[in-house]
């Protein structure tokens, strides 16, 4: 079908001293090339695993991928070999990440953290790789790049350092960006800053995204499509249109209530969704979100309801139809 | 030194911040956790098998025994009638093996008393008044921490060895410079235990409970010993039984170098007095106190790392 | 950085002030200087009280401070007992390198005495904390590297036998195994005894091979020490999310290592060694007291049996201040390693 990414049932599981969490439970989703695919959850909902684990990134001690298939231009990433893996990231799919203080190594400068996946890469020299670098973080909006360069991650602000991994992230050209809640650590002005960025990076290099976050506004600018997680389980798929005129699911719908509005009157209240996420170690019986449901009937207590296709391009894993409310 | 228990890593942290721990009382966990860790219960184990030889066996051998010496015996390798040979002046090495580990033991533990008294007033002190009082104090630890340990106890040892006579207790008798060995041992290692306790101190005088009790007008005295104090027992346990250790091994040295506890009270330090000369002819002489030595503080070193790891706040694991 | 560097050097005036009082007050404790100086007979009590104003110890305590530390050659003293101050002292003072004249040694410096063994002991020291530095990085990272294998549980409990060992018994050990049995086995064995074989002379090869024994036994206990700090702090950079970024980029394992992990785990490894030289100087002692190895060490140990004042106390000021010394060059190197204090 020509489909840059399609994750087919992917089921993954950690084993810790206090027991198995299952932290994604079979999932499945597809992403086309250019497109923009947001996932939501509450934290520990396993959005990052899910996507984590297709690149090998989830540290397989405690982790286990227990089944499933991530087809990337053909091959499936879930049996490639370490070192074929290696040659994909960071040149055909790339992350950034949520806390860019931590997530760039203190002790080496932003221009080698830049030219050593370009160099490794692409197969530039060190005098070409400078000048990439360079090029790259002019493009994501740093002045006197060349400075830059010799820089370390301490002498920037939050905001520059982020733009600093997108940067480095863009290096090869990727066709994938995994975008792991990159603005949740950051000012809401920065915040901005970094949305448009992307939005702007995208548009120029053509790149498919998948943006991780909690953050419902920023799906709303970004998002092409949408993924709603709850508990290692997707609760719905729809278009960002879709999603927000329409919800289906009442995980959803809960969600997207306890967001201000603007055209909502100033002294309708917000409504934050009651209790909080189920223990991963168990694996419960019936809908993971019943316990919190306000629509929840005897059979969401005993069997988990499978994610069904609604509506073309739109799925949903309820046995209600909020719309309808059977 | 680390743990065997690895802590989880920050990004799979999350996900194990849903999970919730049946609930424990901290001295419940505490075990529960020790007890897992397996180096530390074999520690326990040798400890108290260790213990048991030197206070125990005792009952069956005298003191008299154990420095009676018997030219006409010496040197004799391992036999039925001495286990573990005799030394240079025909003392049974098994009896002096016994008895020099009740010293070695006990030296080990009232040294670890007077640096704990030392350190944790210098500690808390200098975390709880801060400003130039913790200069002064620290400056000063800093000062004592400078000063290669060995040398200068060896000098203290020289300087105030026989300062003190022989002591004669429940029907025994110590040779005078257990005392001073146990007090220039305590005055030369309270600078580890003093920088802990001021860390700790440092960082818990800021917290509300504290700030409550001055609100209600408590003295400064009783902030520090019945509010603060406590809250800081985890460090001190675990530093205090690594110093047991620390103690045992710089009695060793000293006695060995011949500047510590006097014969004829034993330890097993001085029973390795000058063995190195003897090194072909008569091995015995030096492996069996040598590797009670090594026994014992391996020992205390399990316990000690199986403390930390149990007494750790940070760690979840049940 | 320059600021860094002033002030950890203004912080150690006071620290070396500190440390010069309570040497001081030791020596003050350590014997009748008047006791033997008369010679081999024990002094008469004319002589004794000529001798006190000499050497100025009538004055009081702190005058006496002054004299160790600077000198009494701005001072008069009565030398001809007719109650006139005439003649200025001669001592230079600690500060200039004048630890007094030897007792044991008569006649000799006390500073030239210890300068003799100093390289003695500096030919141990040295090799033995490149050995450690060394060993623990490879032994630890290999360690962290195989977390919960069998490999390292193995080197675990190594480790901790090694450094729970009391240094004499390495020694000893490592003599009866490489020097007594393998003599009797007729293997090539060890010497144990001095720095080289008095018939063939003091060659390079015969200290080398003296030097083996010595070495062994200064370095088996703190290896094993800081391999397990090495362990722990490579467990920990590990576990950071910039090894995470640097995955995500594709980078291979060994490069993840090599570059991104051990930068950062070696920066504390600088202060430990900072921190180790105390030890190294205790281990260097015992050592060299077994081994009978012409050191520093020994002639502490030797010196001190003998109440040998000066040369006692010129190396214990003499280690006091070099660990001082050293542990603020490796201050200034850590803050010169480590970006965020460098580039402040």
């Amino acid at each position: 079908m020509g489909r840059l990414l399609e994750v087919t049932d992917l089921q993954v599981c950690f084993n810790t001293p206090e027991g198995v969490v299952h932290a994604v439970n079979g999932i499945s989703y597809y992403l086309d090339e250019g497109e923009t695919l947001a996932i939501v959850g509450e934290s520990g909902c396993g959005k990052s695993v899910s996507v984590m684990s297709i690149l090998g990134l989830i540290p397989t001690p405690p982790g286990e991928i227990l089944s499933g298939q991530a087809h990337f231009h053909e091959q499936d990433l879930l049996q490639l070999s370490e070192r074929e893996l290696e040659r994909i990231r960071g040149a055909e799919i790339a992350m950034i990440f949520q806390d860019p203080m931590t997530s760039l190594n203190p002790v080496l400068t932003i221009g080698l953290q830049i030219t050593e996946s370009l160099m490794l890469h692409l197969h530039m020299d060190a005098e070409q790789a400078d000048q990439h670098a360079a090029e790259l973080l002019e493009l994501t909006g740093f002045s006197q790049a060349a400075k830059r360069l010799g820089d370390y991650p301490h002498q920037f602000s939050g905001g520059m350092r982020q733009r600093a991994m997108i940067a480095m992230a863009l290096g090869c050209s990727p066709s994938l960006l995994i975008a792991d809640e990159p603005t949740t650590a950051l000012d809401v002005t920065i915040q901005a800053q970094i949305v448009e960025l992307a939005l702007k990076l995208r548009d120029q290099l053509g790149m498919a995204i998948i943006w991780i976050t909690h953050d419902l506004g920023v799906v709303a600018r970004m998002a092409d499509r949408v993924l709603v997680m709850y508990a290692g389980f997707i609760m719905e798929e729809a278009s960002v249109f879709d999603l927000y005129k329409d919800p289906r699911h009442p995980y959803s719908l809960m969600l997207l209530s306890s967001l201000p509005r603007v055209d909502q009157r100033r002294s309708g209240k917000l409504r934050p969704i009651p209790g909080s996420p189920p223990s991963m170690l168990t694996e419960s019986k019936g809908c993971p979100f019943a316990p919190r449901c306000s629509y929840v009937i005897e059979t969401c207590r005993v069997t988990n309801p499978p994610l069904q296709e609604v509506a073309p391009g739109r799925r949903v894993a309820c046995w209600v139809d909020v719309g309808k409310g059977e | 030194m680390d743990s065997e228990l690895q802590l989880p890593s920050e990004h799979h942290q999350v996900w194990l911040d849903e999970i919730e721990s049946p609930p424990l009382s901290l001295r419940q966990m505490f075990l529960r956790r020790f007890r897992r860790h397996k180096m530390a219960m074999a520690g326990v184990a040798i400890l108290i098998l260790l213990i048991a030889f030197s206070f125990g066996a005792s009952f069956f051998i005298s003191e008299a025994f154990a420095n009676h010496t018997e030219t006409a015996a010496r040197l004799q390798p391992p036999s039925r009638e001495h286990l573990f040979g005799t030394d240079t002046i025909g003392r049974d090495l098994f009896a002096r093996t016994i008895y020099g580990g009740q010293i070695s033991l006990l030296i080990g533990l009232t040294a670890m008393i007077v640096e704990a008294v030392i350190g944790v007033a210098v500690g808390a002190l200098a975390g709880f008044y801060g400003r130039w009082i913790d200069s002064l104090l620290m400056r000063i630890t800093e000062a004592w921490l400078n000063i290669p340990a060995l040398f200068l106890l060896l000098i203290m040892a020289k300087v105030f060895g026989g300062k003190i006579p022989d002591i004669s207790l429940i029907g025994r008798t110590f040779s005078g410079s257990v005392v001073v060995i146990v007090l220039i041992i305590g005055i030369t290692s309270w600078m580890y235990l003093a920088r802990i306790v001021r860390a700790e101190f440092l960082s818990l005088k800021e917290e509300d409970f504290v700030l409550a009790a001055r609100e209600t007008g408590t003295t400064n005295w009783r902030i520090i010993l019945t509010h603060i104090l406590p809250n800081t027992i985890a460090p001190i346990v675990v530093a205090a039984t690594l110093s047991v250790a620390n103690a045992i091994l710089l009695e060793s040295y000293i006695s060995f170098l011949g500047l510590g506890v006097q014969p004829p009270t034993a330890t097993w330090g001085n029973m390795l007095e000058g063995a190195h000369g003897f090194i072909e002819s008569a091995p015995w002489l030096w492996i069996f106190p040598a590797l009670f030595i090594l026994l014992t503080v391996l020992s205390i070193n399990f316990i000690g790392d199986g403390l930390r790891d149990a007494l750790d706040p940070r760690s979840r694991a049940v | 950085m320059t600021r860094y560097i002033l002030r950890r050097m203004l912080q150690a005036i006071p620290l070396l002030f500190i440390i010069s009082v309570v040497l001081f007050v030791l020596m003050m404790n350590m014997g009748d200087p008047l006791a033997t100086l008369g010679g081999r007979r024990a002094t008469r009590p004319a002589d004794r009280e000529r001798l006190t104003r000499q050497l100025g110890l009538d004055k009081p305590i702190y005058t006496q401070y002054l004299y160790w530390l600077i000198g009494n050659q701005w001072d008069h003293f009565d030398m001809d007992g007719d109650g006139t101050l005439e003649s200025p002292g001669v001592r230079l003072g600690v500060l200039r390198g004048d630890f007094g004249i030897s007792l044991v040694k008569r006649g000799t410096p006390a500073l030239q005495v210890i300068w003799e063994r100093v390289p003695n002991t500096l030919l141990l020291m040295i090799p033995a904390e490149i050995l450690i530095v060394l060993g623990a990085l490879i032994v630890g990272i290999v360690s962290a590297l195989r977390q919960y294998t069998l490999l390292d549980h193995t080197i675990t409990t190594l480790s901790f036998i090694g450094f729970s060992m009391p240094i004499f018994f390495i020694a000893l050990l490592s003599m009866y195994i490489f020097a007594v049995l393998f003599k009797r086995w007729g293997l090539p064995y060890l010497p144990t005894v001095g720095m080289f074989d008095p018939s063939v002379g003091k060659t390079g090869l015969q200290v080398m091979w003296h030097m083996v024994l010595p070495l062994f036994s200064l370095t088996v206990i703190s290896l094993a020490g800081y391999s397990r700090y090495i362990r722990s702090t490579m467990l920990e950079v590990l576990s950071q999310d910039y090894i995470r970024t640097a995955k995500s980029k594709g980078l291979p394992g060994r490069r993840m290592i090599m570059v991104h992990a051990l930068k950062n785990a070696s920066l504390p490894l600088v202060t430990i060694i900072g921190l180790d030289l105390p030890f190294l100087l205790a281990g260097a002692l015992v050592t060299e007291s077994i081994f009978a190895w012409p050191g520093m060490g020994r002639l502490f140990i030797d010196h001190l049996a003998r109440t040998d004042v000066p040369v006692v106390m010129g190396i214990l000021m003499i280690i006091s201040v070099a660990v001082v010394v050293f542990q603020l060059l490796t201050d200034i190197v850590y803050a010169w390693l480590d970006p965020r204090i460098r580039y402040d």
